[in-house]
């Protein structure tokens, strides 16, 4: 089977600026794609290049087999999309969007829609202009959810639900896995892509950074440690793959690169370990310091 | 902190915002008033001409219902100006309580408002930074329209009176949106109730003055345009009605005043009533949906074109008596055709309704626009429905739409016109084509606009522009004898002046054909062009 989505070197410029600089892309048919980078750094460009709303400058992609910008009719019956800030028609009520977005894409499940409508507690009779901005995200969530595509591209759809809707969301997406279908998410929530994607690319200022399954992602990064030692230690800090060491007496604290774990345990047992914490990278350490190098390189 | 905080940067705020259009409705209606006096100054200039000018107005119910009666025939002012003391002065009020509502309850839906809000920023503020920018509009409106009249030589007093009425209609349904903007949580239904509200004044004002003296004149005085008609401006004026005016508009603000201190922002009195849960089976392409969020304004064009063409039905057969005198009859055949009076008369009113059906056609198109801008657009287009499809669907709305408008005022001209000219069966036919004759330049409109809206989206609202110069050409160009070159521009140069002349096929043939390339030029571009 071929990849959902699959996107080499893409190029799309406005005017000068450069949004997309080579982006790859890869989504697994059946995977749960996470999808992140900081604000600008083109996510929103690279679903909308993906829906056929902009055009690629350059670059190779693929969507479910198909170009595109070219088989827009052909794919869009198999695609369902929730964007980022759903605007509605002031005067249509959330049940009529539902229903027509339904029916422009070709079908939605209707006992599924009433089930979604129960869970997300949306009333679809109040009008578009009565919505909160997490009601307005529930109602193109639910749209989304009832559809029969084959593949969800949902961009930062949970902005503005509560955390109790949230739950329900990352339940749904669950059962869309399940139920075999791809998901492509973008997301800033960490314990969202955490809970729920298989694989993640991160990009910044419109290139892949990084990308590959949260374990892969974890070896490359480090682990804190926070040690008491027997006696003041000994030339930790030359070691190879030991960084930012805090030595206090034989109180210590240091992070290791995790490849160099087992060397540095063992320099550590030779001095008399009395007790020791260790902490595995946390998510956020890992897409901060991604992130973080995007601003330090903007100053 | 006083309720009053902000306002100063609100109204600077409010006039950064509206720099572009404000100085165009200031400029749109001093030249109305200035052009309207300068062109009927020399047709009627004699007092004889004015004499039966007015008599003949003021025994015909259609136009004292339309325009209100003259008041002075022996006054120049007052005969020179009475046909911008209707319908004008009621633009001027649409005008005001437009700018109104835009600048209340337009920026609370859109949230705009909870921004600034949250700053230093006082209850009344907002309310308050929009009325100053309305009364300002409006008082630059009255100095420079005075001033103009004035310099044409037209009496101090009655132009100062004549420039007033026009602000008291400006500020007391500017005191009306104020008030609407707080009942309804929508900033359109805040405008439409603010503009029924207008239309019902207009209506009590005509039904008192279609009568003449022996009608129920005393319905004046339950109107704004009455108070206004009342005035006199050039025939005696009456300055303590505009305290009656100035009266009704503090009224109106101690209520809306009133109304902001009570209600929660965002919120408004008139609840908002539930939808439907599911849609319509109707409601299922995109051509429905345009339907929906069309059906609105189309009726509300057809209506207005319905009664419009009644009126002008009714007037027609009277346009003898009214245009006495060779200068008005000069005039008319300046601008219209050559063969005969009545038949002048209704090509220019058809030529009139043509340019409004042109406005109709650009702004169903730029709906186009206004959804994509908006963000709607997309959730459509990430479904199977293709771009031209989806842009089909509001293009449709506009030609056809333009084509009902078109067709509704033919026939409503043509039944009321051939009763009264006890000829139904001869009139009613011709008067019909000739309305639908104008058709294919109303096309080429819509064509520029969807031409725009597909190839240069950031000024798609160009074609705006494009129906101004079209009308200017139209109503200026014989007077100041331009160029046929020049004239040859605009679409509706072309258009055979039927009733009357004789009917071409071949420019009603390119009419049609370059609208139509327009229009696949228009929906090529777009399906081109990266969407937002």
């Amino acid at each position: 089977m071929t990849d959902a989505i699959s996107v080499s070197g893409l190029v799309k410029s406005f005017g000068r600026t450069r949004a997309l600089d080579g982006l790859d892309l890869t989504v697994r048919t059946g995977e749960v794609h996470g999808f992140l980078g900081p604000n600008g750094s083109g996510k929103s460009t690279t679903i909308r290049v993906l829906l056929g709303l902009l055009r690629a400058d350059g670059g190779e992609v693929r969507l479910l087999g198909g170009d595109p910008w070219r088989d827009v009719a052909t794919l869009h019956r198999r695609i369902a999309y929730v964007p980022g800030d759903v605007t509605l028609w002031p005067n249509l009520s959330g049940g009529e969007v539902i229903d027509l977005l339904g029916r422009l894409r070709g079908g939605q499940d209707a006992e599924r829609k009433a089930d979604l409508l129960e869970r997300f507690e949306l009333d679809p009779r109040k009008k578009g202009r009565a919505y909160s901005k997490g009601n307005r995200q529930k109602v193109a969530l639910i749209a989304a959810f009832a559809s029969d595509a084959e593949l969800l591209i949902l961009d930062e759809p949970t902005s503005g639900l509560d955390p109790l809707m949230e739950e329900v969301f990352q339940r749904c997406v669950q059962e869309e896995r399940d139920g075999g279908r791809t998901v492509l998410l973008s997301s800033h929530i960490l314990s969202e892509i955490e809970a729920l994607c298989d694989r993640v690319s991160i990009i910044r200022k419109g290139r892949t950074v990084e990308t590959g399954s949260l374990s892969e992602m974890r070896h490359l990064t480090r682990t804190s440690i926070s040690v008491e030692l027997a006696s003041p230690p000994n030339g930790l800090a030359a070691l190879p793959g030991v960084h930012d060491a805090k030595i206090d007496g034989t109180r210590v604290s240091f992070e290791v690169d995790t490849a160099k774990l087992d060397e540095v345990l063992t320099h550590l047992t030779q001095v008399g370990v009395r007790s020791l914490i260790s902490r595995p990278p946390t998510l956020e350490e890992l897409f901060l310091r991604h992130y973080e190098d995007d601003s330090a390189a903007d100053r | 902190m006083s309720a009053l905080a902000g306002t100063r940067l609100l109204t600077w705020l409010a006039f950064r915002r509206d720099r572009i259009i404000l100085p165009f409705w200031i400029y749109f209606f001093t030249a109305l008033a200035l052009g309207t006096a300068y062109s009927s100054r020399a047709a009627y200039g004699t007092l004889a001409k004015r004499v039966d000018f007015a008599t003949a107005v003021n025994k015909n119910p259609s136009l004292l219902a339309l325009y209100g009666p003259v008041h002075d025939p022996a006054s120049v002012g007052s005969v020179s100006l009475w046909k911008v003391g209707g319908i004008a002065a009621a633009l001027v009020g649409v005008v005001s309580l437009l700018l109104v509502v835009r600048h209340t309850r337009a920026d609370e839906e859109s949230g705009r408002l909870e921004l600034v809000s949250a700053g230093v920023v006082g209850r009344y503020a907002a309310l308050t930074a929009a009325l100053i920018t309305a009364v300002t509009a409006n008082v630059v409106i009255g100095v420079l329209v005075s001033g103009g009249l004035i310099a044409l030589g037209l009496p101090a007093v009655g132009s100062i009176a004549f420039a007033l009425g026009w602000c008291a209609i400006g500020l007391m349904f500017a005191g009306v949106a104020a008030v609407t903007a707080q009942l309804t949580s929508g900033s359109r239904a805040a405008s439409g109730l603010a503009i029924a509200v207008l239309g019902l004044c207009y209506l009590v004002r005509a039904s008192g003055d279609a009568g003449g003296h022996n009608g129920p004149t005393w319905l004046l005085w339950f109107s704004p345009f009455g108070w206004v008609s009342h005035l006199r401006p050039y025939a005696g004026e009456r300055w303590w009605v505009l305290a009656v005016a100035v009266a009704f508009a503090a009224g109106c603000l101690a209520v809306a005043f009133a109304l902001v201190g009570r209600r929660d922002i965002g919120a408004g009195l008139l609840p908002d009533r539930l939808g439907p849960a599911e849609a319509a089976p109707r409601l299922r392409s995109p051509l429905a949906l345009a339907w929906r969020l069309q059906r609105g304004s189309l009726l509300a064009w057809t209506a207005g074109f319905a009664v419009y063409g009644a009126a002008v039905g009714g007037v027609t057969e009277n346009i003898d008596d009214m245009v006495g005198g060779k200068g008005g009859r000069d005039l008319l055949s300046k601008i219209g055709g050559s063969h005969g009076l009545v038949d002048a008369f209704l090509n220019t009113a058809m030529s009139i309704m043509a340019l409004l059906a042109s406005a109709y056609a650009v702004q169903a198109v730029l709906r186009l626009r206004a959804e994509e801008t908006g963000g709607l657009t997309e959730p459509i287009l990430a479904t199977r429905v293709g771009r031209i499809g989806w842009a089909a669907s509001h293009v449709v709305y506009a030609m056809a739409g333009s084509a009902l408008l078109m067709a509704v005022n033919g026939a409503s001209v043509g039944l009321l016109h051939g009763l009264r000219a006890h000829d139904l069966s001869g009139q009613f036919p011709r008067v019909f084509w000739s309305a639908m004759v104008q058709l294919p330049a109303v096309w080429v409109l819509a064509g520029i606009t969807v031409a725009l809206f597909g190839l240069a989206p950031r000024i798609a609202v160009a074609a705006w522009g494009a129906l101004g110069m079209f009308l200017l050409l139209g109503q200026l160009g014989p007077l100041l004898k331009l160029k046929q070159w020049a004239m040859d521009l605009s679409p509706f140069t072309h258009v055979p002046k039927l009733p009357g002349a004789e009917m071409r096929t071949t420019p009603v043939i390119w009419l049609i054909v370059v609208a139509g390339l327009l229009t696949a030029a228009g929906l090529a571009g777009f399906r081109r062009r990266d969407l937002g």
